[in-house]
Order: structure tokens, then C-alpha cells, then sequence
């Protein structure tokens, strides 16, 4: 009896799609931990850029919120790492997103100090114009760097712009709309937290109930 | 002679049939990711590594497959490589695989790999098909460095920028830099600059196999008897 020719060509085909399939599973299983391992210590390290690792004593990745906010935050979900040390509250990092980018959304970490000043900001992803927008990446240049330690205070509310529009912060040749929305994006989670107060921190910490955990 | 052609496999692979020079395929990640050098190695090594394998295992079930099911079967085979490739990048090159992105997923869609499968791999030996899989490897990569380099030493004035991403920490003195007052010409880095290099890249081939062409006229007319009788 011969058999029919398709049926030995779906055999073949379907024995392919096994065979390829369990390769991809089993390299799935392979790489798996390592590659969230990756995620959380890229997403670790970015934390620890903004609010030194020595400053808390607690797991920020594990101690956060999600809030919601649109018009202060950008997005409709935030998530906020919160740091403490001994129970106190240290900062807070942002996970804010500027609207107003050249090209797409800006994605950013804003970390805002217990007292209200900023420890820092970095942005995590971006669409902007390569050599002109591209400045706000720490790789290259210096500018995200200005907004280390301002506040609402310092410099007041009315001068939290770019240059050009009578603030003080630099803007670039060329692109002016790319640090102008960043700018007004910090403002806005500087002028969030404020509004929160101490209720930012108020949710236990989630990590106090498993001691020993991770 | 017991010439089984590998060194003509490599020449091809290499230079007269270089996929980005003169076949003109995977155009798209040639021009997307080749803003630094960097950049260029880590995609062209990523498809030449699915480029051996595809080739390895379209060459060993060339016999088994039926040819009507047989371009399923290749792209069946290509999907599972690259997607292996991707996840090892993954785990073990994170911040080169954030870099590249999409593109590693879409190594699948370059047309050599196919191309490879299909004109040459399905009809020939293991060893030559992993053969031709390294030297078109090897060609793409080495044109997707040299364009990456260029646009990247024209554009930002530096050379090999984040080559730790690749090589560990110790490879961060390989970055060569005009320093900061070099800007830069925005175009090269910018999609129109891929363009650009590409044409400026293959005119140069064409010139030098021009000028080789031109020098073996030369050579065969003037001592004809000597080379006519060398070359039988």
C-alpha cells in the first residue's frame, strides 16, 4: 500500500514544527532566569543611579505604588519606587512620561528626595531626533544632570522653563521642544508630590510582611 | 583536481556575490541598525550565527524534505534559530539586545537567509553549505561594520563607542574620539546617511572590480603565450 504523498508531507511538516518548537521551549527554560534577572537588576541599577544604594535599606523595587495622575504624570498608570531607610522615608522615583516630545512619548525616572528636592532625572526611553533631541540621554551630554537637587523652591515655580522662555534651564541648538516638555514634565511631578505629601509613603511597605523575601 | 570549489564558495560569499554589495538583500536592518559600529558587529555576528545554522540544517534534511512543502520547512527552520538567537542575546548581551531590538526578531525577514536556504543550501553538501552560511555571514557583517564605522566617524566623530556592551568593561579604551568639539554632519546618522554610505560603499566595490578587471586584460595581453600557457 503506498501512501498518499500529503500525508507523508504533513507528517513532515508537522514533525518540523515539533522539533522547532521544542527547541525554542527549551531555550526558553534555559535563558528565562537569567533574562528577568537582567531586567530587574537594568531597572535596579537605573534606581540606584538616582537614589545611592547606601541612602536605603529597604528593596525599592519590591516597595511600590502605582498611582494615577494623567495630567501631572503623563501616563494613566505611574509606578512609584519608594526608598526608606530604618522606616523613614528617603525619595521617591517616578516613572513619568512627557506628553509633549518632538517625536512620541518620553519615557523618564524622576526621583524626588523626601524633602522635596530632585535627586535626578533620566530618561529610559525616546524617539527624538538623533544629534539634535538626543542631548536629554546622559550618554551625551551633561544636561539631564541639571535638574540634580532643584526644586519648586529653587529655582521658583514661574522659572521652571527653558531659557528661551525666561527659565533657567539650557536649551538646545536646535531642538527647543524636546527640553521644554521634559522640563515641564518634572515640574509637574515636582508639583504632584507636593500635592501628595506624606501620603505618597503612607502604604505600608509591602516588604516589611515577608522578611527575608527575595 | 581535488578542488571541491570552498575557496570559490568563500570568494563569493565574501566579495562577488556579497549579499549587501551586490545581491542588495537585508537591506532593511543594513540601513536601520548601522548607526555605530558597534551596532553593525552585534546584528551582522546575530545573523551570521542563524545564517550557519539555517544553512547546517537545510543542508542535512535537503534529502527528507519534499520539495512542496519545502519552503515551509526553511522558514520553519529560520524562525526557530533566530528566535534561539534572540533569547540567548537576551540573557547573556542584555543591553546589546536592547539596543538592536526589533531588528534581532527580524533577522527572520532577511531575504538572504531564504535566499541561502533556497539557492544554495538545499543542493548542496554539509560542509559547503556551512561554508557559504560563515562567508556570507562574514561578507554582511563585514559591510555592516564598515558602514556602521563610517556613519558613526562622520556622524559623532567617534569609533567603536559602547564597545563594552560586546566585550565586557576592558573593551571601553577601544572607542577612539575626535573629542568633544567635533559635532558632527547630522545626515550620516540620520536614515538618509545609511543611503548615502550604502551607494558610496558599493560604487567602491564596482570601482576596484573595475580596476581588477582592467589589470587582468592587461596582464593577459601583453605576455599571452606565458599566461595562456600557466593558466591551462
Amino acid at each position: 500500500m503506498v501512501k498518499h504523498p500529503v500525508v507523508i508531507a504533513a507528517f513532515l511538516l508537522g514533525s518540523f514544527a515539533v522539533a522547532g518548537t521544542s527547541l525554542v521551549a527549551f531555550t526558553y527554560r534555559q535563558t528565562q532566569p537569567r533574562i528577568l534577572a537582567n531586567e530587574r537588576q537594568a531597572l535596579l541599577d537605573k534606581l540606584q543611579a538616582l537614589v545611592p544604594a547606601a541612602s536605603v535599606d529597604n528593596d525599592m523595587l519590591e516597595d511600590n505604588l502605582v498611582v494615577q495622575d494623567p495630567d501631572l504624570l503623563g501616563a494613566d498608570r505611574t509606578t512609584v519606587y519608594r526608598g526608606r531607610r530604618l522606616g523613614k522615608p528617603v525619595a521617591a522615583v517616578f516613572t513619568s512620561v512627557v506628553p509633549g516630545g518632538y517625536s512620541g512619548p518620553i519615557k523618564l525616572l524622576v526621583a524626588v528626595r523626601h524633602d522635596g528636592s530632585l535627586g535626578g532625572v533620566r530618561v529610559v526611553s525616546h524617539k527624538e531626533t538623533p544629534g539634535l533631541g538626543d542631548k536629554i540621554e546622559e550618554e551625551r551630554s551633561d544636561w539631564i544632570y541639571s535638574f540634580d537637587g532643584k526644586s519648586l523652591q529653587d529655582p521658583q515655580p514661574r522659572y521652571w522653563g527653558v531659557k528661551r522662555d525666561g527659565g533657567v534651564f539650557d536649551q538646545f541648538t536646535g531642538a527647543t521642544i524636546t527640553p521644554r516638555a521634559i522640563v515641564r514634565a518634572v515640574k509637574n511631578t515636582l508639583l504632584y508630590v507636593a500635592q501628595q505629601g506624606d501620603g505618597l509613603y503612607a502604604q505600608p511597605d509591602p516588604s516589611d510582611n515577608k522578611p527575608g523575601g527575595s | 583536481m581535488g578542488d571541491t570549489g570552498y575557496g570559490r564558495i568563500i570568494r563569493d560569499g565574501l566579495w562577488n556575490n556579497n549579499q549587501a554589495l551586490v545581491a542588495l538583500l537585508g537591506l532593511c536592518p543594513l540601513l536601520a541598525v548601522t548607526n555605530t559600529a558597534i551596532n553593525g558587529l552585534g546584528l551582522g555576528m546575530a545573523t551570521t550565527l542563524v545564517l550557519v545554522c539555517s544553512n547546517g540544517t537545510v543542508s542535512l534534511i535537503r534529502n527528507l524534505v519534499r520539495p512542496e512543502i519545502r519552503l515551509p520547512v526553511f522558514v520553519l527552520v529560520i524562525a526557530s534559530f533566530v528566535t534561539t538567537v534572540e533569547l540567548v542575546m537576551n540573557a547573556w548581551f542584555y543591553e546589546l539586545y536592547k539596543i538592536l531590538g526589533i531588528f534581532i526578531p527580524l533577522i527572520v525577514t532577511n531575504c538572504t537567509i531564504i535566499g541561502r536556504a533556497e539557492a544554495f543550501a538545499s543542493k548542496n553538501t554539509l560542509g559547503r553549505a556551512l561554508v557559504d552560511g560563515l562567508s556570507i555571514g562574514i561578507g554582511f557583517t563585514l559591510v555592516l561594520v564598515i558602514l556602521g564605522g563610517m556613519r558613526e566617524f562622520i556622524g559623532m566623530g567617534t569609533l567603536f563607542s559602547q564597545a563594552h556592551l560586546m566585550f565586557g568593561e576592558a573593551a571601553r579604551g577601544l572607542t577612539l574620539s575626535l573629542g568633544e568639539d567635533f559635532k558632527g554632519l547630522l545626515v550620516a546618522i540620520l536614515p538618509p546617511g545609511a543611503f548615502i554610505g550604502l551607494g558610496f560603499l558599493i560604487a567602491i566595490k564596482n570601482l576596484i572590480d573595475d580596476r581588477l578587471k582592467k589589470a587582468e586584460a592587461h596582464k593577459v595581453a601583453a605576455p599571452a603565450d606565458s599566461a595562456a600557457a600557466g593558466a591551462a
